[in-house]
């Protein structure tokens, strides 16, 4: 795995929702090597951390990376006034992806801002792959015509029931997980909707990856910040959401640490 | 090009940029970048006698030019530092600095002795982490507890040895002069300076730990403070840490007294960072006829 720290020039920036955007950068050897569900760092100025926000595209033809990140703070508020022709800094790619099942039918979940990680599973499994997306409202809806494009069979859940089923992920999910055989179920989300969703999958023995989301320092797995408490045969392990995730095999993750 | 060599207790350094423990893992994390032999040397991640877990997340959050950690010094244990990375290390990095930490006497002791039957060069001796409910800094904090940790280690090893100091103190100076008088070799600071932030929409604090040390430029002015006046009051030389970010930090905190420094979170926000100070550094030397570093280490002229 090789990582790569330099100035990349902004391509397109598009907002997708209220303070959700989509940046594409020209990164070609960052493309070369990043996986999906990886992710980057970009350098806020003015801000002492650098800001992890993951890999939501990887187009190997074109050599670009497509960002998609919601402003939660005044560092990604900062990152987000960047414009076509702009160079941000990326330090890049990071952590381990998803490990997708060969051939087989696949699942991904996401909630909110934790669906950008899934379109690239999407992309590289087409019609083998179900998406089950969930967001607040109609308005918060984000990607859903990329998966679609890409040959997911799309399922759109909305809290408040705006648009396709009313309720949370865990609902279609049960009904998706009864049909024929899942190679495994890849979520990213909040953590009460992963936990749901985990549940869901241990029972049935399914396998399920989720990605983790922690406070982070350093984003390479040398600070040691960015904890996330695995169970591994019994006895807790503190690993790196950075560098030993942000993916994690379901099983082993504690979610109330 | 100018020569950044500087020796430090007998130890020859390439160039005095060091990265700080806790910062650059066991030398591992940045290799993609850049060579690990373009730093002076690397303190490794700090290490006890038993591998531990250190503290629930979260452990980090952002301040106003800084950072709060609380990570309690998650480490491997000593002996799979010397199984698994104290070889790759050795081989990539100029000095190599074991940092050291211990609950008790004993486990500084057993660290101690164990580093020195291996070919590290160096030993920094923690007694500053606020993160851990025992040993840490609590032995920093006063000058009896830091004499009595700098004494056994002393006896346990012939490696020079570095104390690390706190800064949580109402005088640095009486530590320094404490651990110098028991055979230390050297003295780094700052560590971080114990703070909080607190989410005023859940009233909870950001870390799990409630409290935190503070790092990055934050802090900067209060290590050059404390260097200088540590500078005053020992013969033995300091390693200034505690904020530096550009070049001209790191000669600002050689003026205050500093022989050699090491950068942290610096790192976190630009890896090439200590690069930029080493390179920097140098064009300084040569626009000021500067031969050697030791010719501006504590020139401050003082008021």
């Amino acid at each position: 795995m090789s990582m790569f720290c330099d100035k990349y020039t902004v391509t397109e920036k598009k907002t997708l929702a209220k303070e959700i955007y989509s940046v594409t950068v020209k990164a070609p050897e960052v493309v070369k090597a990043a996986k999906s569900g990886q992710f980057v760092t970009i350098t806020a100025e003015g801000f002492s951390l650098r800001r992890p926000i993951s890999i939501c595209e990887i187009n190997k033809a074109e050599g670009t990376l497509r960002l998609v990140f919601e402003v939660r703070g005044k560092g990604t508020e900062q990152i987000a006034h960047v414009n076509a022709g702009d160079n941000l800094d990326i330090l890049a790619p990071l952590g381990n992806g998803f490990r997708i099942p060969d051939g087989k039918r696949v699942i991904v979940v996401g909630g909110g801002i934790g669906v950008p990680p899934l379109l690239d599973v999407a992309k590289n499994t087409g019609a083998l792959c179900t998406a089950i997306l969930g967001f607040r409202s109609y308005e918060k809806i984000i990607l859903a015509e990329d998966f679609k494009a890409y040959g997911s069979n799309t399922i759109i859940c909305t809290d408040d029931g705006s648009v396709g089923v009313h309720g949370v992920v865990t609902q279609p999910l049960a009904e998706e997980l009864k049909k024929e055989e899942v190679g495994a179920v890849l979520a990213c989300g909040p953590e009460p909707m992963l936990k749901a969703i985990v549940k869901l999958c241990l029972e049935k023995d399914i396998p399920c990856q989720v990605s983790m989301e922690q406070r982070m320092g350093c984003g390479v797995g040398a600070c040691v910040g960015c904890t996330c408490v695995l169970d591994r045969g019994g006895k807790d392990y503190y690993a790196r959401v950075c560098k030993d995730g942000p993916v994690f095999d379901a099983k082993e993750v504690k979610f109330d640490g | 090009m100018a020569d950044l060599s500087v020796k430090i207790a007998g130890v020859e350094f390439p160039n005095p940029v060091i990265a700080a423990s806790g910062a650059y893992g066991n030398g591992e994390c940045y290799t993609d970048l850049y060579p690990l032999s373009r730093l002076g040397g690397i303190s490794c991640k700090g290490m006890t006698i038993e591998p531990k877990n250190g503290n629930l997340p979260p452990r980090i959050a952002e301040t106003p030019s800084g950072m709060l950690n609380s990570v309690g010094l998650q480490n491997i244990g000593v002996h799979s530092f010397v199984d698994y990375y104290l070889d790759a290390v050795k081989e990539e990095a100029n000095v190599v600095i074991a940092n050291i930490a211990g609950a008790t006497i004993d486990d500084y002791v057993a660290v101690a002795e164990t580093l020195d039957a291996t070919n590290i060069d160096m030993i920094e001796v923690n007694i500053s982490c606020p993160n851990v409910k025992a040993g840490g800094a609590s032995w920093g904090i006063s000058a009896e507890g830091a004499a009595a940790v700098t004494a056994a280690v002393r006896k346990a090893t012939k490696k020079p040895i570095i104390m690390k100091l706190t800064p949580n103190v109402t005088d640095i100076t009486e530590i320094a002069k404490a651990v110098e008088a028991e055979g230390a070799d050297c003295i780094s600071l700052i560590n971080t300076l114990l703070g909080m932030r607190i989410s005023i929409n859940n009233r909870r604090p950001i870390l799990h730990n409630n409290m935190g040390g503070l790092s990055g430029p934050a802090i900067f002015p209060v290590a050059v403070r404390m260097v200088w006046q540590c500078y005053g009051a020992v013969k033995i030389p300091i390693i200034g840490l505690g904020g530096i970010s550009t070049w001209e930090d790191a000669v600002e905190m050689m003026l205050a007294g500093a022989s050699a420094i090491q950068m942290g979170a610096a790192i976190f926000k630009d890896p090439y960072a200590p690069l930029k100070v080493i390179d920097g550094l140098a064009e300084y030397m040569d626009k000021n006829g500067i031969k050697n570093l030791s010719e501006i280490v504590g020139q401050v002229q003082a008021y």
